[in-house]
């Protein structure tokens, strides 16, 4: 990791492809959040688009889900690995064509999926509603730039690496397994109670094995060079690593508890999910224990923020994932909103926090141009942050009301009923992470804007930092 | 260097055999347990009374209930019904008998439709518990026959050129294949709920 006091490039980097790569992701953000929040209008009777096939709430559901996965954090995931890996390993990636290649054949396919759920052909596979006929190009695709990668990591394996390479590594070889499995064996190869539990695995892998592991890197490679500091502890890291490696990938079945899968599978897979807490301490003590040396630079760096905000979300949503598999709330809770609730703090209030304290980082650097408003920032910090935990407490206090109701034996109609003024809320919170979100966009857009102007060669790293003391 | 952190070590085991065990211990090994599909697809046998007026035969019928499913899968209807009734929760007293195994082992359920949310109720035992009527009038205008319900009106598979709109061969898909849903429980079926207004469809064979 460079300690250069100017922000000098390095020629091993794509830093085309990454800019790439980024600047999709700012175009569907925007789409995700919009989608959500249409969504959501449609459960307080103001949906804006009744009546039209084409923008189905059900339809504009699938966009929505799809477009954080595929469109949103993968683009922004591809755009960092393909920073972090050269520099770490040192050797370069098999070929940037092959990388421009991957780019424009991944977001034609995530166009395609967008314009074909709404045209009425998506897939019945929870976070896997890419319609069926773009999923073997998507599998290829995802090789494609995955042993584009990997070349750089195999190019360096003689030197011992750094924790985070072996968290995206995982993921690399993880995702297109996952993928293969949870689209086509229950699609075409196991019914009923047989293609659920392989359903199950693919909902959990996604997030477990995809998303948790490259995110984790992100912040373990980004963390110690924002702080100027090592990382508090690089074993507790690599038993965070093998945590997750043993115990992740056996959480599926907790998606379909009391269902009709056995009840041995659902069984291991509370433990292993229980077990999941190693993993969680380990990474959210480690992030922890790294910021306390300087919670000065915490305060003042915009990315240190985003971080720690979505370390807590981290350890919240994981020490509430051990205790919702258990059966005793399984009863209650399953079916319910606060499962939606889980699912937001996740992939917003985790990942995607993660993401913007990497874009936050890396976007200025790419551009060699300072972020353009720390007043826009700000906003997109504390929208989002407030934002998401309103619609976390509501969601998940939403969820308890239907669930208690639904035991009751009150009328289904009764739970629908009362659960309205809580997805009012849902929706208000929803408007505040879009105001973030247009807040953000704007940012980066001026950012780049900004860019095209001539200027010096080199910008020294300390104006590159979104830096909220100043502005 | 320590032996831990060598590149194959890595790539041996956390990248594969951990992933591959656990799809053969919590995917394969229950999906094989659980799975038996019969020969013929375990698609029904036989047209129920009230659809025989359009269906003229079983070839007929049962591409209706493929079409069904389709659009129950492309309007994402199982995002917000669920298809499985749980031994908790007083749930078999709400919805009907609870779910086994074997029941989903027919071409309808490939791919699974589960669930995981239910902002509507569950469907598996929806068949007979309201009738072909109501349930075209529902799917044109939820709030006709449920008030205060947030599902979203079908209406793109009505003819609205006529009054009242007439439903397209979509729209009857879709209520063949809802009324085909726990068709084959027998008992079990009656709930809290619709004990008085329950009219069930005369039993198979």
């Amino acid at each position: 990791m460079s300690t250069d006091t100017t922000n000098t490039k390095n020629p091993l980097v794509p830093y085309g492809l990454v800019k790439a790569h980024m600047c999709v992701s700012f175009a569907v953000i925007l789409l995700v959040v919009l989608a959500g929040l249409g969504y959501s209008m449609q459960f307080i009777d103001l949906y804006p688009l009744k009546d039209i096939a084409f923008f189905s709430p059900g339809r504009v559901r699938m966009v929505h889900t799809q477009a954080v996965a595929y469109g949103w954090l993968a683009n922004i995931f591809f755009a960092i690995v393909l920073y972090m890996i050269p520099k770490l390993t040192n050797k370069p990636i098999l070929s940037e064509k092959l990388g421009w290649f991957v780019f424009w054949f991944y977001n034609t396919l995530i166009v395609l999926t967008v314009v074909l759920i709404l045209a009425g052909y998506g897939q019945a596979q929870e976070w896997g509603e890419t319609p069926k006929i773009l999923d073997p190009f998507i599998a290829v695709a995802v090789v494609l730039y995955v042993v584009n990668v990997v070349t750089s990591i195999w190019r360096g394996r003689h030197e011992p690496y750094y924790v985070t390479i072996w968290y995206v590594l995982a993921a690399l070889i993880w995702t297109p397994l996952v993928y293969v499995m949870g689209n086509f064996l229950p699609e075409y190869f196991f019914a009923g109670t047989g293609g659920a539990t392989i359903s199950s695995m693919y909902i959990h892998d996604l997030v477990g094995l995809f998303v948790t592991p490259i995110g984790t890197g992100m912040i373990y490679y980004l963390l110690p060079v924002l702080m100027r500091k090592p990382l508090f502890s690089h074993s507790l890291s690599l038993i965070g690593f093998w945590g997750l490696a043993f115990f992740y990938p056996m959480n599926s079945v907790h998606h379909y508890l009391y269902s009709p899968i056995p009840m041995w599978a659902q069984y291991a897979s509370i433990i292993a999910s229980v077990g999941v807490h190693v993993v969680v301490y380990t990474v959210v003590f480690n992030v922890i224990a790294t910021m306390a040396s300087d919670w000065k630079k915490v305060t003042s760096n915009v990315s240190l923020q985003f971080f720690l905000v979505g370390a807590l979300s981290y350890l919240v949503t994981c020490i509430q994932c051990a205790v919702q598999v258990t059966l005793t709330f399984q009863e209650i809770i399953h079916f319910t909103d606060w499962v939606v609730g889980h699912s937001h703090l996740v992939l917003f209030g985790t990942f995607s926090f993660w993401a913007f304290a990497w874009i936050y980082y890396l976007f200025p650097r790419l551009l060699n141009t300072p972020i353009y408003s720390a007043s826009l920032t700000r906003w997109h910090f504390w929208l989002s942050f407030i934002g998401i935990v309103v619609m976390d407490i509501d969601l998940l206090a939403g969820g308890l009301v239907q669930g208690f109701m639904w035991k009751s034996l009150a009328p289904f109609i009764d739970s629908v009923v009362a659960s309205k003024p809580f997805w009012w809320v849902r929706t208000l919170s929803g408007v505040a992470i879009l105001a973030g979100t247009v807040c953000f966009v704007i940012n980066m857009l001026m950012t780049w804007r900004q860019s095209r102007l001539p200027a010096d060669a080199t910008v020294a790293n300390d104006i590159l930092d979104a830096d909220l003391a100043k502005g | 260097m320590n032996r831990l952190e060598r590149f194959s070590t890595i790539f041996l085991v956390a990248g594969f055999c951990f992933f591959i065990m656990s799809v053969l211990a919590l995917g394969i090994a229950p999906a094989l347990m659980t799975s038996g599909m019969p020969e013929d697809g375990g698609m029904p046998k036989e047209i129920p009374p009230e659809f025989q007026v359009y269906y003229k035969d079983l070839d007929e019928y049962h591409e209706a209930l493929f079409l069904g499913r389709d659009i129950y899968i492309k309007e994402a209807c199982w995002h917000c019904h669920s298809q499985y009734v749980r031994p908790v929760g007083g749930e078999s007293m709400y919805y009907g008998a609870v779910s086994t195994p074997g029941e989903y082992e027919n071409l309808l359920n490939r791919p699974q439709l589960f669930g995981t949310r239910r902002v509507g109720p569950d469907l598996t035992r929806e068949a007979g518990k309201r009738s072909n009527d109501w349930q075209i009038a529902h799917l044109y205008d939820p709030r006709s026959t449920s008030p205060g319900s947030v599902m979203p009106g079908y209406t793109w598979y009505f003819d609205e050129s006529t009054n009242p709109p007439t439903p397209k061969k979509e729209a009857i898909a879709v209520v063949a294949y809802l009324q085909q849903l726990g068709s084959w429980v027998k008992d079990g079926r009656r709930t809290v709920h619709d004990l008085n207004e329950i009219t069930l469809p005369p039993a198979q064979e």
